[in-house]
């Protein structure tokens, strides 16, 4: 998890974007896919994406590696719609309650394709995006407060060591006969008590963290900043290609009569 | 980059005073206070190591110095406390004094604040809002001196050892240029290596700025030389000085030898008496238990990628070894070489990434050949495994009830729960909370627990590690007689002395190849 949350040796192009103008283009599109359920402005969008993807240093194999559930839930989701929704047009399968016509197929890959248009933006964001820079960004570009920003930046940190702490104390507790196989019940118990042993591993570390950063100075009212959160040329081209993205999708639909207003109905 | 800083030459540390008079602090929900009625001068420079029994309240006059007592305490609660008295700092109170003491404590995963080399020693100088070309030539000076310099600045600090991280919150403390240098006991954690490293690297330190030193450690042969000076603490009472002895070192230690021994002080040059086993132990004898046969060990499962699983990779490889009744086995080698891994997977509790572990019929007794698929009852009456950590293992709200845990489990052997309590002093603790124990009871607490479901085979990790001489000579008696009395011992240990005084075989595994992650 924790080497996951690391992208030190992630040198694309795109992680060198500062993390608000990716966050703001990465708001854009799927804003504009959230409007409407159509394959048109959606496949224009994922075509897209996919060839921005070598720019955030991930290839297929990384994308599928991080990238899978959300992927399997597009297909899983296009699948039950294309069967389920309301048909209309030439009716291609016919399985007594099952039925799949043109219009229900349309419906089908169009959310499947907005599922994955919507999605994919997120795993390239948190591809190329480190946490320090994005708490950087957030505490000098977006003027949040720093003592909850990078507060919320360290215990990120112990989510890891929690993690590797879960696995010793169920170690832990087996050595001392508390059984976490076995029925239902038994294990239920035994994870609410590993998780009463993880919190209070928890709480003492944090509190040990925090002893640690109120002793470097922590808390005060003025700090100055190490990295300087920057804008640069490379910002206005994330935004600009964000803008294009979504306006591509959108015009295309438009032109091609598929635009679909979710709320409005069909 | 903004404004360059006009300030040149950084301005040389000023090492700070310490002023304590009449201090006294009891932390919040507590009866008694942790200390009382303290005296003491420290001058500006002075190197001084504070000994005194658990319960003195050294860890509390150092958080008091870094002045970040008082918010939080390490059980989380936050209260009314009452202090009484004065402590100075260069003649202010160290709370409204940011950056002018640096404090190391134990643990070091929470001494690293931020997840790249750079930035983690940074932090304290952003925070005294240094400016920005200066925090980086701070940087690298500081890394420069703990002996870093090699890594990248983003280098992430998840991949660094536990003396590395000690010397890497050393750093972020050097680049605040603080007067005062405040030490809690910075080596217990570590490795005979890692000890080291952090020791040298702070000696460096300071001969380089010239800042105070107070440290706290047992081990006082580490820190002895580096000190000009030794402050006992004991625990406060009305009458009495907090101040048992105070002088230069080899003054304090023969002046004290006697009573620091007594109160469980590592001093320099003395091996705690140990109960000698009855019989010598000659190694191959006794029944043979458990083996491992070409093991290979991992603590991480199989890995899913996508739709593939991937098997870990292991840290340690073709691990071979035995386990016999009476018998010791001492599993020794450097930091990262899986001694741990191996000892888990032993007992039981990790599943052999290769090789296998069997039981033999007289450990087994019908449960099966393999450790790892016996249910947790099974495992307990065969093979009791101490972690390092006594709290992941505590199960109760109270020592009577983690003893008779094991026992009520088992549905049996709760008369050995009496024994055990009595021969591990835990008789006056029965109704404690087993959280609210010192590190010693902590440690004889969690080894009685295992010990109460009888296993054949006891398996400890590091159970030396930060105890107190007396905890440490109890500890290797008690096992001499549990050997003696026929249960197979195995210690993950980096104490030489513990070693010896159990006898048996060694294993020593040697350094993990190095992986790419």
């Amino acid at each position: 998890m924790r080497q996951e949350l690391n992208l030190q040796a992630n040198h694309a192009l795109l992680a060198r974007a500062n993390p608000l103008s990716k966050f703001a283009a990465v708001f854009l599109v799927t804003a504009v896919l959230a409007l409407s359920i159509d394959w048109v402005s959606a496949s224009v969008a994922l075509v897209f994406e996919l060839l921005l993807f070598p720019l955030a240093g991930l290839t297929l194999a990384l994308l599928w590696q991080r990238g899978w559930p959300l992927i399997i839930a597009a297909a899983v989701g296009g699948w039950s719609t294309s069967i389920l929704a309301p048909d209309s047009g030439k009716t291609l399968i016919d399985v007594g309650l099952w039925t799949m016509s043109e219009g229900s197929l349309e419906l089908g890959a169009g959310f499947m394709l907005r599922g994955l248009a919507i999605a994919l933006p997120a795993v390239l964001l948190m591809s190329c995006t480190d946490p320090t820079d994005l708490a950087d960004a957030l505490a000098q570009k977006a003027r949040l407060p720093h003592r909850f920003v990078l507060g919320t930046l360290a215990a990120m940190r112990l989510v890891g060591l929690l993690a590797e702490e879960w696995q010793t104390i169920g170690m832990a507790r087996r050595a001392r006969g508390v059984g976490s196989r076995g029925n239902a019940l038994r294990r239920v118990k035994a994870t609410l008590g590993q998780s009463f042993g993880l919190l209070v591993q928890a709480i003492r570390r944090a509190s040990r963290l925090a002893v640690t950063m109120e002793a470097r100075g922590f808390g005060g009212g003025t700090r100055t900043w190490a990295r300087e959160s920057t804008y640069s040329w490379l910002d206005a081209w994330v935004l600009g290609g964000g803008v294009l993205v979504a306006g591509t999708a959108f015009a295309t639909a438009l032109w091609a009569g598929t635009w679909n207003m979710v709320w409005l109905g069909s | 980059m903004t404004a360059p800083s006009h300030h040149g030459a950084p301005a040389a540390v000023r090492p700070a005073a310490i002023s304590a008079r009449g201090w006294g602090w009891r932390h919040a929900g507590r009866a008694k206070p942790a200390v009382r009625a303290l005296d003491l001068d420290i001058q500006p420079g002075e190197r001084v190591l504070l000994l005194g029994p658990s319960g003195a309240g050294k860890s509390t006059l150092l958080h008091a110095l870094a002045g970040v007592l008082g918010d939080v305490n390490d059980d989380g609660e936050a209260g009314e406390s009452d202090e009484s008295g004065s402590l100075l700092v260069d003649s202010a109170s160290p709370r409204e004094q940011r950056g002018r003491a640096g404090l190391m404590q134990q643990d070091p995963e929470t001494q690293v604040v931020l997840s790249r080399v750079g930035d983690d020693v940074a932090f304290g100088a952003e925070n005294l809002a240094v400016p920005r070309d200066e925090i980086w030539t701070r940087v690298h000076e500081a890394l420069d001196d703990v002996g870093l310099s090699h890594l990248p600045l983003d280098h992430p600090t998840s991949a660094l050892s536990g003396g590395q991280k000690q010397r890497l919150a050393l750093a972020g403390i050097l680049a605040m240029r603080p007067g005062l240098i405040l030490l809690d006991e910075p080596t217990a954690n570590l490795d005979p290596a890692g000890v080291l490293e952090v020791r040298d690297a702070v000696a460096r330190c300071l001969d380089k700025t010239g800042a105070t030193l107070v440290v706290v450690e047992h081990r006082v042969s580490v820190w002895k030389d580096l000190v000009d000076r030794i402050v006992v603490l004991q625990p406060g009472s009305s009458t009495e000085s907090a101040v048992l002895l105070d002088g230069p070192p080899d003054q304090v230690l023969s002046e004290a030898r006697s009573m620091l021994i007594a109160a469980g002080v590592w001093v320099p040059g003395y091996v705690p008496e140990t109960r000698q086993r009855t019989e010598g132990p000659v190694p191959g004898t006794g029944d043979l238990l458990l083996a491992a046969e070409e093991l290979a060990v991992s603590r991480a499962r199989a890995r899913r990628k996508g739709f593939r699983k991937l098997p870990p990779v292991p840290v340690q490889q073709g691990i071979s070894a035995q386990v016999r009744a009476g018998q010791a086995l001492a599993i020794t080698g450097p930091n990262g070489a899986g001694k741990s891994t191996f000892a888990l997977t032993l007992a039981g509790l990790l599943e052999p990434v290769a090789g296998k572990v069997s039981a033999t019929l007289a450990l087994s007794r019908g449960a099966g050949i393999d450790p790892y698929r016996w249910k947790a009852e099974q495992l307990i009456e065969r093979v009791g495994t101490v972690f390092q950590e006594p709290e992941h293992q505590f199960v109760t709200g109270k020592v009577l009830d983690e003893l008779l845990f094991g026992p009520q489990h088992l549905g049996h052997g709760a008369e050995r729960v009496d024994e055990l309590l009595e021969r591990l002093r835990l008789t006056e603790l029965v109704d404690a909370n087993p959280y609210t124990l010192s590190g010693g009871e902590k440690r004889r607490l969690s080894v009685a627990t295992v010990l109460a479901a009888h296993p054949q085979v006891l398996v400890l990790d590091e159970p030396t590690f930060g105890q107190d001489a007396n905890t440490w000579a109890e500890l290797a008696s008690f096992l001499s007689e549990l050997l003696d009395s026929g249960t197979a011992v195995v210690s993950v240990t980096h104490d030489a002395e513990f070693t010896a005084a159990l006898g048996g075989t060694e294993l020593r595994m040697a350094a993990a190849p190095a992986v790419a992650s």
